[in-house]
């Protein structure tokens, strides 16, 4: 058993080395076609938020505290705040929330 | 020399909340990783080799279930597909001229959130400052798994469940800002979130692997925006 475990665990890494890696060697150049740089630049904002919405509301132990963590987070973000400072704050808002959640 | 020692420092202190939100993920996985029979070592080397959250979760089944090798790497090709695109993406923030052993290091760190921290940073990708994030990044996913196999108990669970919102907090403080200033980043936003809610609810979707839901969407909305809002080479490296 012990052994297969590793075996299985060498494969994945494998697998997902290589789908990291093969882009970021192949392709060296700058890419001039427009249309492929603009789908490429928009790539981030659309995959992060995908990402963010709707999970942000089931990550927590409640739906309220991950409502709240969002609403936080997206203020502080507007506002020009840091990642640390933004991604705390979040934190911090579910910790408290729970809590006067649990005392109530 | 300064300038990479100081490249190195932003992705340490731009990595911390990666580290705090891979803590809290990590240590879910250390405690599922445990429940499902596989060694406290095993877990702790899984996480160190593979840095990917959904993949190794799915892995764990795949293991149990005891399916042949070439099943775990299919699973694993498509839950983590989406890292292509990522790569893809991040090849273009970096220097043409920009060493080979440097790609083969940066490649292991691409995961959701260092892609996305990079991939947002102002002008070229310094490989350093993406070491500086993966230097927090791994050490938080790995011992977070450690602290999940040889003890479930270890983390109250207030404690985890606020540290889970770390890493969404921090996606938000990368989208919002450059969507305030440019309408149509602000377009591509919203209609990301409303298209992944949708995804969410529509039943028939529901079994779309989260790791393809992000492809599909990627592919339809990034591509939609650049066909309608070509990209002019002054508004690229985050300027807007």
């Amino acid at each position: 058993m012990n052994r297969s475990v590793y075996l299985y665990i060498l494969v994945m890494a494998g697998v997902t080395y290589l789908i990291r890696m093969l882009p970021l060697t192949l392709i060296r150049k700058e890419i001039k076609n427009t249309y492929v740089r603009s789908f490429l630049y928009y790539v981030p904002y659309v995959t992060l938020s995908v990402m963010i919405f709707p999970a942000i509301l089931s990550a927590t132990s409640s739906v309220w505290s991950g409502g709240a963590a969002l609403a936080v987070a997206a203020f502080l973000a507007y506002r020009g705040k840091s990642l640390f400072q933004v991604s705390t704050a979040a934190c911090a808002a579910v910790f408290v929330l729970e809590w006067l959640m649990d005392l109530l | 020399m300064d300038d990479k020692i100081q490249q190195y420092r932003y992705g340490l202190r731009d990595g911390v909340p990666i580290g705090l939100g891979y803590l809290a993920v990590s240590f879910t996985f250390g405690i599922m990783a445990g429940q499902a029979g596989i060694g406290v070592l095993a877990a702790v080397i899984m996480s160190l080799t593979n840095l990917t959250s959904a993949g190794q979760f799915a892995a764990l089944g795949v293991i149990q279930s005891g399916a042949p090798f070439m099943e775990m790497a299919a699973v694993q090709f498509i839950i983590n597909l989406r890292y292509c695109l990522m790569s893809c993406s991040l090849s273009q923030k970096m220097a043409p001229d920009m060493p080979f052993f440097h790609r083969f290091l940066i490649s292991y760190g691409v995961t959701d959130e260092v892609f996305g921290v990079s991939a947002c940073r102002e002008g070229n990708l310094s490989p350093y400052y993406a070491y500086g994030l993966i230097s927090v990044a791994v050490p938080g996913w790995t011992f977070g798994t450690l602290l999940g196999a040889v003890s479930g108990d270890l983390l109250p669970a207030r404690l985890l469940s606020a540290l889970s919102v770390a890493l969404y907090g921090m996606f938000l403080a990368i989208v919002i800002p450059p969507a305030r200033g440019s309408r149509v980043l602000a377009g591509v936003v919203a209609v990301s979130m409303a298209a992944s809610f949708l995804f969410s609810v529509i039943p028939l979707l529901g079994g779309v692997t989260s790791g393809f839901k992000v492809i599909i969407l990627t592919v339809l909305i990034a591509g939609g925006a650049a066909y309608f809002f070509p990209v002019e080479d002054e508004q690229r490296g985050g300027a807007g």
